[in-house]
């Protein structure tokens, strides 16, 4: 009787209990799509911090440099000796500046830790390039012919001898090259890249002279597998070409750390810049944080969490306005949707006071009368929870479709806190691009869709209930006399 | 058999107090029938729902086979409307879209009675009201004398011992009412029961072998005859 019931009265009513539905299908909808835009947004921040960081590394380890260090670097090129018009350049190895480097050791320190699995040190060095046409100045107006070296451009004043002439056109060439532990390349820099072309370093190939360069890099200047780039003078043939998982690429080329440590001009043997930390698992990662902060000293980590709260850009936007405004409304309008339900289905238990006051005259308790008006409020929840997801699928798919870019920084233009500071693998994204865009997505998880089944039971429930008091409130005579 | 002692309803319309009944003592046997007229408003209903253990007494009491109606528990008071009250309303009262087996079979929900025997007993209830080929057609496609007749069978299908009818021919026609007083009638002669009826009806109220007229709250019971 409940089930035939149950039926004849929903397909009786099949408007109001249309109106219901759908009311409760705008909130439910609402959440999934806003939850699905949401894991959408934290899926593209990882994708970012993956990028940034590296795909399996949970930590980085750096040192955060003193006022010492860095400052100003010099160059020396100028025309020959014998004061003749001359090609120069001058090929430096540099390290990229603003922090101090950690020694070979502290990555042994460091993968001693409990929970560590891997850890690996990397070298990020800048080469720069300066080559430039130098010509002689004449000296006029005095004794002719002399050449000045070093002096170009205006001449003197007064009635005395003049320079004309002279110059130097100077290129200035540079690219990021970061050294890394070839014999654990599962972690660190070039994790977060696939080898499109060619081949990955060997575990033996610890100084060899070979180069792996990002794509990116490769493309504009025209460098293929089996071409050779030049590091600091040296020769470094292309076995392979990475292309980053999303974004921007950790840096242009990458060489074994043993050879990127001897080429750098600062005395950089044994030394790394970024330590990269796998840990045993998800869980350790804040226990490793604190035990290298508390047991390795000078050392700064830096843990995708606190990248992701340095990542700024629309992404960042987009993400808070998710979280934030898409949360709220989706609570009021889904809170909106529950009531309306709930006062729908308390107006439709008041039209048909005459039938529940017969039923409890005929001996039906008011428990089986609440049962049945639950029963239609929470198949009426059901409905709803079901064109919900559709709704929600639907708002997802066209959010997945239109895909909008986003774009997410870290580094100077970032909102980072006042008096922070980017460790890290932040030297390697200013090096070659802090922005990276990705595409959102918005993915319908089974979580998502268990939320909104849940939403729609309690819809349906809450409804239920409101209907189902006024309805067990009714004394049969009342309803009765009420008709009458 | 039903003992009324006393019984006052008194009914709160804002700050003004009315009686629907007024100190009315009654008694009436097993197997009688009564019917009670009076003008609207004189407090027939009332005395009717108190009767069924619809509502309860302001004060005095109304004791059925001596049990205290208005002592009762709402959860026992509801256990003997389920097994030992039949009521017809004026109105009919059918849920619209439960088909008139359907319809019959709500009475027997509360007794636990299962669905096969539900669908026979309710069968076998409208065939005795004349209704054997209307048992799927839902109330909107019946006649008001089919739909009082479908009501009737509901009434009656759990075998109640006391049937009470609330002007069960008010909203029919002159020839329906005729077949349905008669069915009625009939039913409380074949099936012993004790039969309450309330009417406007003259013409009925004349047949009736113990008329109680009720006047403002007052009854005043006139015995015609003995009872069939």
């Amino acid at each position: 009787m409940f089930l035939t019931y149950l039926r004849r009265e929903l397909r009786r009513r099949r408007k109001a209990a249309l109106v219901v539905a759908l009311g409760l299908a705008l909130g439910i909808g609402l959440v999934i799509t806003v939850s699905s835009v949401a894991a959408g947004m934290r899926d593209a921040q990882d994708e970012v911090l993956h990028s940034l960081y590296g795909v399996g590394t949970d930590l980085t380890v750096s040192k955060e440099a003193d006022e010492s260090d860095g400052g100003p670097q010099s160059f020396r090129i100028g025309p020959g000796k014998d004061g003749e018009d001359a090609t120069k350049t001058d090929d430096r190895l540099m390290p990229l500046g603003g922090f101090q480097h950690l020694d070979d050791s502290v990555v042994g320190e460091v993968e001693a830790q409990d929970g560590v699995d891997t850890a690996v040190g990397a070298l990020a060095l800048n080469d720069i390039e300066f080559k430039g046409d130098f010509q002689q100045g004449k000296i006029e107006g005095g004794a002719t012919g002399q050449a000045v070296p070093g002096q170009g451009g205006g001449g003197g004043g007064g009635g005395g001898p003049r320079i004309e002439g002279g110059g130097a056109d100077i290129d200035v060439d540079s690219f990021t090259v970061t050294g890394l532990d070839v014999t654990q390349q599962d972690v660190g820099p070039l994790s977060s890249s696939k080898i499109s072309d060619g081949e990955a370093f060997g575990t033996g190939d610890t100084d060899a002279l070979k180069a792996v360069v990002d794509s990116a890099y490769a493309k504009d200047e025209g460098l293929k597998v089996g071409d050779d780039v030049t590091i600091k003078g040296k020769k470094f043939e292309v076995v392979g070409i990475a292309t980053a998982d999303t974004g921007a690429a950790t840096a242009n080329v990458y060489i074994p750390l043993e050879r990127a440590q001897q080429l750098s001009d600062a005395d950089l043997q044994d030394k790394v810049s970024t330590i990269y930390v796998k840990a045993d698992s998800s869980e350790d990662i804040p226990a490793v944080k604190d035990a290298i902060d508390e047991n390795v000293a000078g050392a700064s980590v830096t843990s995708a969490s606190d990248l992701a709260e340095q990542v700024s850009g629309n992404l960042s936007t987009a993400s808070n306005l998710a979280t934030n405004i898409g949360k709220w409304l989706s609570v009021v309008v889904l809170v909106a949707a529950f009531l309306l339900a709930g006062l729908l289905t308390m107006s439709a238990v008041g039209r048909r006071v005459r039938e529940f006051g017969t039923l409890k005259a005929l001996g039906w308790r008011s428990g089986r009368v609440v049962r049945q008006v639950m029963g239609e409020a929470f198949v009426n929840g059901i409905l709803g929870g079901v064109l919900g997801i559709a709704l929600g699928v639907a708002g997802a798919y066209l959010v997945t479709t239109v895909a909008p870019t986003l774009d997410a920084s870290v580094g100077p233009g970032s909102d980072m806190p006042e008096g922070a500071v980017m460790r890290g693998p932040k030297e390697m994204v200013d090096a070659a691009n802090s922005t990276v865009e990705v595409a959102l997505q918005a993915p319908v998880t089974l979580s998502v869709i268990a939320l909104a089944v849940a939403l729609a039971v309690a819809g349906g429930l809450i409804a239920g209930l409101f209907g189902g008091w006024r309805a067990a409130r009714l004394r049969p005579a009342d309803a009765l006399r009420r008709v009458e | 058999m039903y003992q009324l002692t006393g019984v006052t309803k008194r009914y709160q319309r804002g700050k003004e107090a009315i009686d629907a009944l007024a100190g009315v003592d009654l008694t009436i046997a097993d197997g009688d029938q009564l019917v009670v007229r009076g003008p609207t408003g004189g407090g027939k209903s009332t005395l009717l729902q108190l009767l069924g253990g619809l509502d309860r007494a302001t004060s005095g009491t109304v004791s059925l086979d001596g049990t205290d109606l208005g002592g009762l528990s709402e959860a026992a008071l509801t256990r003997v409307r389920a097994a030992t009250i039949g009521f017809v309303f004026q109105s009919f009262n059918l849920i619209p879209t439960l088909s008139a087996q359907e319809n019959v079979e709500t009475a027997l929900v509360p007794l636990g009675v299962k669905a096969t025997e539900r669908a026979k007993r309710a069968a076998e209830a409208l065939e005795s009201v004349g209704l054997a080929e209307r048992l799927t057609h839902l109330p909107g496609e019946l006649s008001g004398g089919q739909q009082q007749r479908v009501a009737i069978a509901r009434a009656l299908v759990k075998q109640p011992k006391v049937l009470l009818a609330d002007e069960p021919t008010g909203n029919l026609d002159e020839d329906t009412r005729d077949d349905i007083v008669a069915l009625l009638e009939g039913l409380w002669k074949e099936l012993g029961l004790t039969y309450v009826l309330v009417t406007h009806d003259s013409s009925i109220a004349r047949r009736a072998p113990r008329l109680a007229v009720i006047k403002k709250g007052r009854l005043k019971v006139t015995e015609r005859e003995k009872a069939a």
